[in-house]
């Protein structure tokens, strides 16, 4: 059974919908309200608050933990500079993702790793011979994420950090209501967005504090409904929906590289050997079989379909996680992993993933939509990601 | 010699933006001459006092087609529209009703009042969605005619039949009815409490110089009930920046493929030569060039203002004439120092959406009688909107700004329109006085107030009396017959001249049909090629 966050007491009171989910084996909010629809509106239009304890936490501290890491991770984090923020992968030794997450650089020999799911293990059977310890704060860290784009406005003035100062991706520390915390310029939304981290005794004020100075900027509590329909827009993959860990496949089938659900980029093969390397340096020459791509649904003729049906355009409510086939000439190559309707681009969109040679943008294949107990295809195009990319998110 | 325009779009409000960003996309080279400083027309946001962005005008999207946002772009060019998810009505004996996003909890609501209506009030909406449905082509269309005749009309209207009989017996009976009855009737056959009637109602004399129990208004009623975001017809929505940004945003679609944008460049007169609209005079002197001329300004401003009568044929000219535009609405908006207090309901969650100041219909129908003999109501029907809850771009943090729709405020006031400047401010206490009945602290909150009497509108923004759809919504100027028999294909008498503007079909509101369809019957006549 779940366990409450330290932010439980506030959240909980603030739940008026009583809907709940599961999220690395805490409660965790799906949406607050009647619908998840407002709070959707609040990250892109003023505010979101939302509890992000549940990801997993790992301090990794010592001389070597620089090294240790880059052998681990995808990325080099040897060029993870002070108070930087990096998001990288990390695979298996035949170069199968395990997991993502980002890596903050917080102080000398002083990183924090963050991750889907438990981690602890791999991390430490990979110690051997280096000067780091590692310590699994999970359960001891708390954090709140307030995304969108009076998010700036309400880490000014609920903190005394320099936050004009901190950019995209980049770390810094100060007070909130006399709370120590650590302040990361991050997020899963896709927007101008913060995350705030603090030991989980202070949890309560510091939830007070920022929903004190965020009432004044239409900060609203958010749930995981919300954050599912920004992080599409976003095209962030989600761990068990776009890819699933290496460790937990019962199959190859299942098993992905990073260049297979579009995390080619944080790859740095050209360097020290790291966990993965070889396998991921073969496939670099050797092409991937399939490619993570953006969909965008023709909707001239989702309207028309359903038009036959004397129907609206049917949109669905927020985020599905329903797979769909994808199909090119009758045949199917490929997969939908999510999808959403984009009240903010008034389009339709999926993430899937279909055989490289259907990826290059502009390819139109055929997605199955069904309706009305029956089963059509619709042209989608493969578009550019992110979707949705505010330029406030990295001035 | 200067340049010849391929066309000239008088008035850079959202419907002309719209033609010229459809003619621009088709490669035709496009000037847009607005009056103003700014773009926007009644769809404007302007800071009037520091700090505080006012939905000057229009205040709340709904009808904005869907697919003009689809082929322009918008949302690129910045069109944000944040859905409303309440509808608040306060009442004078300290109880309220409040309709949410929440068909449970509207439910509730309603029972408390009626327990019927709280069942009938679901199958209301089913009801209106059909019919809006069946709409929905008339207005994404061009006018049918049915007077015209031609093969392609009567096919048309041969298809419009169909449609019409997979309406259903009900749902045909139901349409017909919102044709020709009043709002306050029309309800009555489906309601029971005049708490809920009330609010609703006023959707059939928005911007009709009319009363909830005058027939020709239930249509008026199901005019609102056709706005649709997102697939879900009767919803609403601020746009973030306030309604400027919808032009704005129009405005950007249009510079992106190629148009041209002039403001503060007045038009004195369309050229004529040989009964043709050649191009434009400015106030300034300078004469512009065009294949084309498309007007967005209403009706009665284009042909007597631009055109002149003498250059009219005097039958077209008689029905423009009698073409009905009486402004019967003003707009009154302040800043707040901080949120407003409902007596009857504390807290801010009711307010996210529109508040509505229509606690009965008798109280609607006295607002009304007072209008018919010339005079302002002194309990008007107010719609008020606080767009700072969901938007804080529009005022500083903590502070708010109240937007109120006003009706009555005749144009014609027993003293002459000319006499609103002297009573303006009295009309704008008539509204504080109102509102705080139901908000005791308001007084105390006022940072600024701006009060726009339908001569304002006229004044400042160039709507003919007043009226905020260049011309009223009654069935009568409505399709085939807007602005005037055999002229509603946005072609006028005057060759090379086009309407564009909401005095078009499908009619006025924030909904862009007049530009686009202006735009694509221009481009298929191939007069400015």
């Amino acid at each position: 059974m779940p366990e409450p966050t330290p932010f439980h007491e506030r959240t909980a009171a603030l739940c008026k919908s009583y809907r709940w989910t599961e999220w690395a084996g805490y409660h965790a909010v799906s949406y607050y309200g009647a619908c998840h629809s407002t709070e959707y509106m609040a990250f892109r239009h003023s505010a979101g608050l939302l509890d992000v304890t549940p990801l997993y936490k790992y301090d990794v501290r010592g001389k070597d933990a620089a090294s240790f890491l880059s052998r681990i991770m995808a990325r080099n984090v040897h060029k993870i500079k002070d108070n930087q923020v990096s998001y990288s992968c990390w695979t298996d030794d035949e170069g199968k993702i395990l997991d993502d997450g980002t890596v903050m650089h917080l102080g000398e020999n002083f990183y924090r790793v963050t991750a889907a799911a438990p981690t602890y293990d791999w991390l430490a059977r990979h110690t051997r011979g280096s000067d780091v310890t590692i310590e699994d704060v999970s359960a001891k860290i708390c954090a709140l994420a307030i995304q969108g784009p009076q998010s700036k406005n309400i880490v000014k003035a609920a903190s005394d950090a320099a936050i004009d100062k901190l950019k995209f991706f980049r770390a810094t520390t100060g007070k909130i209501d006399g709370v120590p915390v650590t302040i990361t310029r991050t997020g899963y939304t896709g927007d101008l967005g913060y995350e705030v981290w603090t030991e989980n005794e202070h949890a309560l004020k510091l939830y007070d504090a920022i929903m004190g100075e965020g009432k004044n900027y239409g900060l609203q509590p958010a749930g995981l409904s919300a954050l599912d329909m920004t992080r599409i827009e976003a095209g962030f993959i989600l761990a068990d929906i776009e890819y699933f860990a290496a460790k937990d496949c019962m199959i190859e089938g299942r098993k992905n590289s990073p260049y297979e659900i579009g995390l080619g980029w944080t790859v740095h093969l050209n360097r020290d050997p790291f966990i993965g390397q070889e396998a991921l340096r073969r496939e670099k020459t050797e092409g991937s079989p399939v490619t993570l791509v953006g969909l965008e649904m023709d909707w001239v003729e989702l309207e028309r379909l359903c038009e036959r049906y004397n129907l609206p355009p049917q949109l669905g409510s927020g985020a599905s996680r329903e797979g769909l086939p994808v199909y090119s000439g009758g045949e199917q190559i490929g997969k939908v992993t999510s999808s959403t309707f984009s009240p903010i681009l008034k389009k339709y969109i999926a993430l899937g993933s279909v055989s490289s040679e259907y990826a290059e943008l502009g390819t139109e294949l055929q997605l199955e939509y069904t309706l009305e107990y029956e089963r059509h295809t619709i042209t989608a195009r493969v578009v550019k990601m992110p979707f949705f990319d505010p330029e406030r998110k990295k001035l | 010699m200067s340049t010849v325009y391929d066309a000239i779009i008088i008035g850079g409000g959202h419907n002309g933006l719209i033609t010229a960003a459809y003619l621009a996309k088709a490669g035709r080279k496009v000037l847009v001459l607005e009056r103003r400083h700014v773009l926007g027309g009644a769809a404007v946001s302007e800071e009037i006092y520091p700090g505080f962005t006012y939905s000057v005008c229009s205040y709340v999207v709904s009808l904005l087609r869907p697919h003009i946002i689809r082929d322009l772009d918008l949302p690129k060019f910045g069109l944000d529209i944040i859905p409303l998810n309440a509808s608040f009505s306060p009442l004078p004996d300290g109880d309220s009703l409040c309709r949410w996003d929440d068909a449970a909890r509207t439910r509730r609501e309603i029972a408390r009042f009626s327990p019927r209506d709280a069942e009938v009030a679901p199958e209301f909406s089913r009801a209106m969605a059909q019919i809006s449905r069946f709409v929905k082509p008339i207005i994404d269309g061009p006018a049918i005619d049915p007077a015209s005749m031609g093969p392609e009309e009567a096919l048309r209207l041969l298809k419009l039949g169909r449609r019409f009989r997979g309406l259903g017996k009900d749902n045909m009976v139901r349409f017909i009815k919102m044709m020709t009855m009043s709002a306050s009737d029309f309800l009555d056959e489906w309601f029971e409490s005049d708490v809920l009637k009330a609010p609703m109602s006023v959707s059939g004399i928005i911007g009709t110089f009319l009363g909830v129990r005058s027939p020709g208004t239930a249509y008026v009623l199901l005019h609102h009930y056709m706005g649709e975001i997102d697939g879900a017809f009767r919803s609403w929505g601020f746009s973030r920046g306030g309604t400027g940004m919808v032009s704005e945003a129009c405005a950007g679609s249009a510079r992106h493929y190629g148009a041209e944008i002039r403001t503060q460049a007045p038009v004195a007169k369309i050229l004529m030569s040989g009964g043709r609209a050649t191009g434009v005079v400015l106030e300034n002197g300078d004469e512009i060039r065009g294949k084309i001329v498309a007007s967005g300004v209403d009706p009665r401003r284009t042909f007597f203002g631009f055109v002149g009568e003498d250059n009219l044929d005097p039958e077209f000219a008689k029905q423009i004439s009698h073409y009905k535009l009486r402004g019967s609405s003003g707009k009154v908006n302040f800043a707040l120092d901080r949120l407003p207090e409902f007596k009857c309901r504390p807290g801010s969650e009711h307010l996210h959406g529109d508040i509505a100041i229509a606690p009965s219909v008798d109280y609607l129908e006295r607002a009304y009688d007072q209008a018919k003999y010339g005079e302002f109501s002194r309990r008007p029907y107010i719609n008020a909107v606080i767009p700072s809850l969901v938007d804080p771009t529009v005022a500083p943090p903590g502070k708010h700004v109240l937007s109120c729709f006003v009706q009555y405020a005749p144009y014609n006031i027993k003293e002459g329109a000319s006499a609103w400047p002297e009573k303006r401010e009295a009309f704008g206490d008539t509204v504080v006085d109102t509102l705080a009945e139901y908000i005791p602290n308001l007084k105390d909150i006022i940072l600024h107030r701006q009060v726009i009497t339908p001569w304002d509108m006229e004044q400042d923004f160039g709507l003919t009396e007043g009226n905020i759809f260049h011309g009223e919504l009654s069935f009568e100027q409505l399709a085939f017959l807007r602005p005037a028999a055999r002229w509603s294909h946005y072609k006028t008498p005057v060759r090379n001249l086009w309407l564009c503007g909401s005095g078009a079909h499908p009619g006025g509101g924030l909904m862009g049909g007049p530009g686009a369809l202006a735009a694509e019957a221009i481009l298929s006549s191939g007069e400015c090629r």
